[in-house]
């Protein structure tokens, strides 16, 4: 028997399984105390998906508020925080719409499928927006790389991408791949997807219009992800019948291609007068929030969604986290037309209710209110916790253990040896084993992707105008200082898509951590944002959306705190982009920024010390916005052959990096200590090769622009030389980047070549 | 007079609008076909593009063989008009059996997208006329099955017959029999490749412009043949 309003009414003292469903006894006091009875078991259903920390972000919520407090005055911004994404202009009439989220604890339980959905979910909150999805890219973290479960997890994750993103035809353009203990049974699985449209093609999560129609379209709705609403099952119903489901969704790339098309063509159209995908919470949220969104009410029979089991009951529906689903308003008049593009792409359709002038969400089963809400106490009015914060009792410490005790390669032989045994360690290692498993080709208008700093996406054919992106962390820095650590996260991709050519205008974030009711975590919790809301203050980049990510912990032990910054930058015409690899003789190698003995957290010290303690590099923001401008200004001059930002492994990373992406070597001399040029992470650092005749004009930019250059050498020759030290062939350099991966993971070649 | 070529979008194309990109860029006019369509609009040839035609359900390439407008296609080939299949379109050839054998998963069992080099072994087809015989071209290979198989019988044939049409150079990435990277039926007009030719148009955007020279050549044939 279903559990309607009328019955709650009458039965107020029925115990609820409120705490299965992960809500505290005091936020169960206060559902009562809003409905001014107890919920119904949908009622219940929603309260609980709508107030859960992925939904309510009911423990970051206060403190994300400084992303818009703090925010730099930005006249490029069309929709922010709040919406399923943010919007940025980028002139030309163009807008585009990007943001990064996690499908962290998915991707451990099942990593193919995990990171599949992953993907899939992030598209559809661009498509949400009225964008069309152009570029996707993922930010990787895993356990150690010879660790047996990372045997299973690293292969299962990049499969699920791969299969999911390349079968929806979009390009995987970068991201980034890190191994660390700490994410060993905690992987980090933080994907990023990109979206163009025109100003006016802008569509919000909206139901406004009584009268207008409620349609959801795209996958039938079965039982995926609602372990939870299991328990009401039983509880309700005496329990015993209800079988064993999965609690990870699975993903149909296909039929998300086909809603791709048809959100565009109904977009194009003009039938849609809101929009909002199905996500987590799947039907509860996208209900309550265009209800919300639109200061309307809304009418539903739940009973009319299309089920793909047809056991299914509404408790189950409100929380079913099925894939590829989207809800559309559209005006009456509208309908028949929307549903003939809908079929014309074999998408189903279905028309499940209406808005109404109530300010309600009434949600019936077979005819029967099981729903009667005001939407926004499920979608704006959550829980709020300002969770105790309290600095980690070893914070002091690990900062006391400076990595400056440690012993150092001296000779030009232990400085060869150390530069191979970190171009060699899997975090730094050739990703072509990963990246190759994904299309970075299709469509047509990738201009750089990996290994390059940043991916790039032309979005206009005539005039060039285009978009990069790159995102980063660093949970090593973090973990010593989460106030810096972050704006290091913060300037690394600013300088990455700096290092292009691009002009930084935007960023988005994941905030991947521990516990939150853990005080040490939620410490570094409340020191990250404020270091990035601070940092971008500085830089002018206004926080345009992001994602929290809590409980990446395995009992006691939490991640290091692991902030994934993502930053989008404009290029007026992508044929000025400037990519990392030396490409040909004879340029001038360039150091940007200033040098300092900066091995605090440094790949240096884990690789050959295991060593994490002391300071991270000083964060230097002037001079990172100097350098931006500076890179900007030389790229549209014409000036560089290539460009590369100094970040994991400092100068040696860069510099080996360089000659393999171009395929011609350099030489160097380095002015001070070599290990120290080497191996130093310092921020605010560029390398760069400048075009023969136009070094006297680039050694004019950096004056103009207040950035410290030394030259150092010049391209060409088939090694790196740092003279007067060693030399490495690049064969050698070649082989010991890109054997590590294959030699881990399995080689993607043909296990026989002789005799075909 | 410009050339017409149709490019047929399934449910799950992909490539279908870089291979529009392609024709127009080799002077041509690219005409959209829809699969559920009857009739090929009096397109002098056709592309099949590449991506995941039904999500690859089934088998790559075995649901869009039954589509509307393949009952057009199909005939349209027996007669001669040139038709290109790139990677999910040369699946849907084999499966139509407009092409002999068939594309399995590749050999290392992973998708794999990377920018090879391939030899042009027959430039007598309407798509190859541009090249010179043995010129090697770079493109881009992205497939997860594009492993070419045939029975020897077949493969003997082919080779005696010549019509492998393009060859990885180095060894097959994929498992490849014979290190076939496309073929052509008896007549030559319908040419299967797995690499991506409309990937390779431009440097900004792809390894090189090697690739134009397949578009090139089925204009200038439909042009003055």
């Amino acid at each position: 028997m279903v559990d309607t309003v009328a019955r709650a009414a009458a039965t107020g003292d029925r115990p609820q399984p409120y705490a299965e469903l992960g809500l505290t006894g005091e936020e169960y006091q206060r559902i009562r105390q809003l409905l001014g009875r107890r919920p119904s078991d949908c009622e219940l259903a929603v309260y609980s998906v709508m107030w859960s920390e992925h939904c309510s972000y009911k423990s970051s919520r206060l403190h994300l508020r400084q992303f818009a407090a703090k925010a730099p005055p930005s006249d490029a911004l069309l929709a922010g925080i709040g919406q399923n994404a943010g919007v940025v202009d980028i002139g030309q009439g163009y807008a585009v719409t990007f943001k990064i989220e996690s499908h962290n604890h998915p991707s451990y339980v099942e990593p193919f499928q995990g990171a599949a959905t992953g993907v899939g979910g992030i598209v559809r909150d661009i498509l949400a927006m009225g964008a069309r999805p152009v570029a996707v890219m993922d930010a990787l973290r895993f356990g150690p790389a010879d660790a047996p479960d990372t045997a299973r997890v690293l292969p299962g994750v990049v499969g699920g991408i791969s299969f999911y993103g390349n079968c929806l035809g979009l390009p995987n353009v970068g991201g980034e791949l890190a191994f660390d203990p700490c994410y060993a049974g905690n992987p980090l699985v933080n994907a990023l997807c990109v979206g163009v449209m025109r100003h006016e093609d802008l569509q919000l999560a909206a139901a406004r219009g009584e009268g207008n129609k409620v349609i959801l379209f795209g996958a039938r709705t079965g039982p995926d992800g609602i372990g939870g609403a299991s328990v009401l099952a039983s509880a309700s119903f005496g329990g015993g019948e209800s079988a064993k489901r999965p609690s990870v969704q699975v993903g149909d790339p296909f039929m998300e291609k086909l809603l791709v098309e048809c959100c565009l063509e109904l977009g194009a159209a003009g039938l849609v007068a809101g929009i909002q995908d199905l996500g987590a919470a799947g039907i509860s949220c996208a209900t309550a929030e265009l209800a919300a969104g639109g200061g309307s009410g809304m009418r539903i029979a739940l009973d009319s969604v299309p089920l793909r089991d047809p056991s299914l009951g509404p408790a189950e529906i409100l929380m079913s986290e099925s894939q590829e689903r989207m809800m559309a308003i559209a005006a009456p008049g509208d309908v028949a037309r929307f549903l003939a593009i809908c079929a014309r792409w074999e998408v189903p359709a279905t028309v499940i209710g209406e808005v109404t002038g109530t300010g309600r969400l009434e949600l019936t089963w077979h005819g029967e209110l099981v729903v009667d809400i005001a939407p926004e106490t499920a979608a704006d009015q959550g829980p709020v916790y300002d969770r105790p914060a309290a600095r980690p009792a070893g914070q002091d410490a690990l900062a006391a253990d400076d990595p400056a005790a440690l012993p150092r390669p001296r000779t030009g032989e232990e400085l060869r040896a150390a530069l191979l045994s970190l171009l060699g360690s899997p975090g730094l290692a050739d990703k072509s084993w990963v990246t190759e498993q994904y299309d970075r080709h299709v469509r047509g208008d990738t201009v750089l992707a990996m290994p390059q700093d940043a991916g790039m996406i032309r979005v206009d054919e005539e005039t060039g105008l285009g978009v990069a992106l790159a995102t980063d962390g660093n949970g090593r820095y973090c973990r010593l200082d989460p106030y810096a650590g972050t704006q290091l996260a913060l300037a690394e991709a600013y300088r990455n898509v700096a290092a292009t050519g691009a002009r930084p205008v935007a960023v988005t974030n994941c905030l991947n951590f521990g516990s939150p009711e853990d005080p040490g975590v939620m410490w570094q919790f409340t020191e990250a944002v404020r270091g990035l809301a601070d940092g971008c203050a500085v830089l002018g980049t206004p926080v345009t959306g992001g994602n929290v990510s809590f409980y990446n912990q395995t009992g006691e032990a939490a991640i290091h705190p692991t902030p994934v910054v993502g930053v989008l930058g404009v290029l007026d015409d992508v044929r000025h982009r400037v990519p990392i690899g030396f490409t040909r003789p004879g340029a001038q190698v360039v150091l940007l920024g200033t040098t300092r003995a900066e091995f605090g957290g440094s790949a240096w010290a884990q690789v050959a010390h295991g060593h994490l303690g002391g300071r991270p590099p000083a964060v230097v923001l002037d001079a990172e916005r100097a350098a931006a401008s500076l890179l900007a200004a030389a790229a549209r001059a014409g000036l560089l052959n290539a460009a590369h930002d100094l970040s994991d492994g400092g100068l040696a990373i860069a510099l080996a990096e360089s000659c393999l992406a171009g395929g011609h070597g350099c030489r160097v001399s380095l002015p001070g200590d070599a290990f120290t040029f080497l191996f130093s992470e310092s921020a605010a650092r560029l390398l760069v090769a400048v075009l023969p005749g136009s070094e006297a004009e680039f050694a004019g930019l950096c004056t103009a622009h207040g950035v410290p250059a030394t030259p150092l050498g010049t391209t060409g020759g088939a090694s790196l030389e740092v003279a007067g030290s060693f030399a490495v062939p690049l064969d050698e350099l070649a082989a010991t980047h890109r054997g590590v991966l294959p030699a881990l993971f399995g080689s993607t070649e043909p296990a026989c070549r002789a005799g075909d | 007079m410009t050339a017409r070529v149709g490019i047929v979008t399934f449910p799950g194309s992909l490539d279908d609008r870089d291979a529009a990109r392609a024709v127009t860029r080799a002077g041509g006019e690219a005409v959209p076909l829809w699969h559920a369509d009857r009739g090929l609009r009096g397109v002098d040839a056709v592309i099949l593009p590449g991506g995941f035609s039904y999500g690859d359900y089934l088998r790559c390439g075995a649901i869009a063989r039954f589509a509307p407008i393949m009952a057009d296609l199909v005939p349209a080939a027996g007669v001669g008009l040139p038709v290109l299949g790139i990677c999910n379109g040369f699946q849907i050839l084999c499966e139509a059996h407009l092409l002999p054998g068939a594309l399995v998963r590749n050999s290392g069992l992973r998708f794999i997208d990377r920018c090879l080099r391939v030899r042009i072994e027959d430039t007598g087809t309407p798509w190859t006329a541009d090249y010179g015989p043995g010129q090697e071209i770079t493109v881009v290979l992205k497939s997860g099955e594009g492993a070419y198989l045939a029975d020897e019988a077949e493969l003997a044939a082919l080779e005696e017959r010549g019509q492998v049409v393009v060859r990885y150079c180095g060894g097959s990435p994929n498992g490849s029999a014979r290190d076939i990277a496309g073929i052509r039926n008896e007549a030559g007009n319908v040419v299967g490749l797995m690499p991506h030719p409309e990937h390779a148009i431009d440097p900004l955007t792809g390894p090189g412009g090697d690739g134009l020279g397949f578009f090139t050549s089925v204009l200038r044939q439909a042009v003055t043949g």
